[in-house]
């Protein structure tokens, strides 16, 4: 089960779109888990034959294996039924001991469940024997999953490859999740802010005539130069591109910005753009629009989630003018974009009509300090003013 | 509101006694002169004089005997016993006579004393001057045992006590003294048996009482970033335990930790696991853990010292193992 964010402490497997034995290879979308952000596309990230896929509609902690991969060309050698998938020629990833603890104490003869479990299980009428093991300590049965079990599941769609399954979100799972990352954040790390003011007339202009040849689909936001400047900023100051992590800075791989998104019912999710520096501007555009239909839709993918080394926010025309951001650990740094609006501003002596931008910086102060913060801010500024060369 | 120590809270509460009753007198090792060797009664022989805050010698059973002859004809004594560990030279007269007498004599003769005794570990005192004995003289009847944790408490159980006609001894932690909190002075009396939630959560309870109340409370704030929501319960009063706060929260909670920095074996904490297994076992969905202070004597190196007593990561890991064991 991979951790798609700080955040999250278990997922539930709700559909596999490979058979076992199927070849897989890396970056296929292999399975659906449903989390608090909604149903994710979960990603392979070996080559190989896929075996030994784990049961669907489990939750299950981060770090459970859901299947092992094989390097193609080697035997399979198919575990005996009921034996314990560990004793594959070379499993890809190892078994943690919590999964190999409801295996002892299934061995053990003697129903583990929790007193309270027992008498609610009795209430409820749900056979305990048939239960198998549950969430709790050594595989405990435990509240939670006699009242699971009571409660009749949902008709699953018979599960075919290629077709996505697209569960609800609940924003009440969402909005606990922002809180305890958010709260987290605030409690752990010592934000540093810092704002400016950008003039975003050239970037206006450069737009306007970029789009006005361009058929509707195809057309850039400014959303989309935003990104890109930031980018631009963060090759030259990698310092603001990562994560910390045991006490220290770590380095992110590749330019992949957590990108905020708002969704409709409330809460928001922040997926990657992945390795924004390297792409165009229409390229980065389309990524963009996809990106926010599926995160509004459902069918974020694995990578989009976890990957995200800095998070920019643009409140867009409709938002405040400017904004101060909280930090999603473990990233170090989130960038805010206000609103673009026309302002008195001074050019070459002269009071003139600009649109004018308010870019904010919340940085942690464990990994920089506000003089090598100001200057990334200068550095998106400077790009802004070029958008041809972006 | 006001902003004061809990040290200040005890003090307040001492003097408030004196003058609001002239029965009522301090008699302890380095109460007058000195002003107490934890410098609550600084201060108190000057404005209340020899009479009332008497200097005694370094003889715990003497006066705490003293205290029991002065009871039963009629004063109110608000003894003084330097730290618990040397409450043990007076355990005679506290057990055998003042907890005792009213039921020897089918309620003839009543002895409201009060006993402070400093309790604790935390300040680097050492083995002889660090232990938590609360949890010992909760096993006695005929007492109450106190354990303010908050500087209302610390500021208004002193009166309740006084009130009392039967024995109650007040345990003051000796890191509590310096801690500081908000007083609200329309609160003017508290009530000296019942437990309290101090915050409020769905997913655990964290039993605590004394200093492991702030420590379940930074806890619990620790949880809280991770979804995980605490109740946390002052005991207040060890004895007599009040037992339907904690079922009462555990129905809530279907789990339990209890954080008691007294040893673990025959602790108070085994007595409320106990009442828990007896009282409330089919709420239960985990197994009853404690948090409790290593079982030697406490040492005098710092960080020895803080190795042996629960701190707010051990509780935090604690719970979080009972909440999310697979994880």
């Amino acid at each position: 089960m991979p951790s798609l964010g700080a955040d999250m402490e278990t997922g539930k497997l709700v559909q596999w779109l490979v058979k076992a034995g199927d070849r897989v290879k890396s970056g296929d979308v292999v399975a659906v888990v449903e989390t608090h952000k909604g149903a994710i596309d979960v990603e392979i990230f070996l080559d190989g034959i896929i075996d030994n896929l784990a049961a669907v509609d489990k939750e299950v902690p981060v770090g459970t294996v859901l299947a092992t991969v094989r390097p193609p060309g080697e035997t399979a050698i198919m575990p005996a039924p009921g034996a314990a998938p560990a004793v594959l020629a070379t499993p890809v990833s190892v078994v943690t001991p919590s999964e190999v603890a409801p295996r002892i104490a299934a061995n053990l003869g003697r129903t583990r469940i929790s007193p309270a479990a027992r008498l609610r299980a009795q209430q409820l009428g749900v056979d305990v024997a048939a239960l198998g093991a549950g969430s709790g300590e050594g595989g405990a049965i435990g509240l939670r999953d006699v009242e699971a079990a009571a409660r009749p599941l949902p008709a699953s769609p018979p599960p075919s490859a290629g077709s996505t399954v697209h569960c609800g979100f609940d924003p009440a799972q969402m909005r606990l999740a922002i809180a305890a990352a958010m709260g987290r954040s605030k409690r752990e790390i010592p934000h540093y802010y810092l704002t400016d003011s950008i003039d975003f007339t050239a970037a206006t202009q450069w737009l306007a005539a970029w789009n006005a040849g361009q058929p509707p689909e195809q057309r850039l936001l400014p959303a989309v130069l935003l990104l890109k400047a930031c980018a631009r900023a963060l090759q030259a100051y990698p310092q603001f591109n990562g994560f910390y992590l045991d006490g220290g800075f770590q380095a992110g791989k590749g330019i992949h910005i957590g990108w905020a998104i708002a969704l409709r019912g409330g809460g928001l999710v922040a997926p990657a753009i992945h390795d924004v520096d390297r792409q165009g501007l229409p390229q980065l555009m389309t990524a963009m629009r996809e990106l926010v239909q599926r995160a509004r839709a459902g069918g974020l993918r694995s990578s989009e989630l976890g990957d995200p080394t800095i998070t920019v926010t643009s409140l867009g025309e409709r938002g405040a003018e400017s904004v101060l951001g909280v930090i999603y650990p473990p990233q170090v740094v989130i960038i805010g974009f206000g609103r673009v609006q026309p302002r008195p501003w001074v050019v070459n002596g002269q009071l003139a009509v600009r649109d004018v931008l308010a870019v904010s910086l919340a940085a942690d102060h464990r990994v920089t300090d506000g003089h090598l913060g100001g200057q990334l801010l200068a550095a998106i500024n400077e790009a802004l003013q070029h958008p041809d060369i972006l | 509101m006001s902003r004061i120590t809990y040290r200040e809270a005890c003090r307040q509460a001492i003097r408030a006694a004196l003058l609001a009753d002239p029965r009522c007198f301090v008699m302890g090792e380095d109460v007058g002169r000195y002003g107490g060797c934890y410098a609550v009664t600084k201060g108190l022989l000057e404005e209340f004089g020899p009479q009332r805050i008497r200097d005694t010698p370094l003889a715990e059973n003497g006066i705490a005997g003293a205290g029991v002859g002065a009871a039963l004809a009629g004063l109110r004594p608000i003894v003084e016993i330097m730290t618990c560990n040397f409450s043990l030279l007076a355990l005679d007269q506290i057990m055998n006579n003042a907890a005792s007498l009213s039921h020897m004599s089918g309620g003839q003769f009543a002895v409201p004393l009060v006993i402070r005794m400093a309790t604790g570990g935390g300040r680097q005192l050492a083995a002889q001057h660090s232990h938590s004995l609360e949890g010992w003289y909760a096993h006695i009847p005929g007492l109450k045992v106190l354990v303010p944790a908050t500087v209302e408490d610390a500021r208004h159980m002193l009166a309740a006590a006084l009130a009392d006609p039967n024995p109650v001894l007040i345990f003051e932690h000796i890191v509590l003294y310096n801690a500081e909190g908000e007083l609200d002075d329309t609160v003017t009396a508290v009530d000296i048996a019942h437990a309290k939630v101090r915050r409020s959560g769905s997913d655990i309870s964290l039993v605590s009482y004394g200093n492991s109340l702030p420590k379940c409370l930074a806890a619990a704030e620790q949880l809280a970033g991770e979804g995980i929501q605490a109740d946390v319960i002052d005991l207040r009063v060890l004895r007599p335990l009040d037992g339907a706060t904690i079922i009462e929260s555990v129905r809530r909670t279907h789990r339990c930790l209890i954080v008691d920095e007294g040893w673990r074996s025959g602790s108070i904490s085994a007595e409320i696991a106990a009442r828990l297994a007896d009282e409330a076992l089919y709420e239960l969905d985990a197994p009853v853990r404690r948090v409790c202070s290593a079982e030697v004597p406490v040492p005098y190196a710092a960080q020895m010292e803080a190795a042996a007593l629960p701190q707010v990561a051990d509780i935090v890991a604690a719970a979080r193992a009972l909440l999310r064991p697979a994880g």
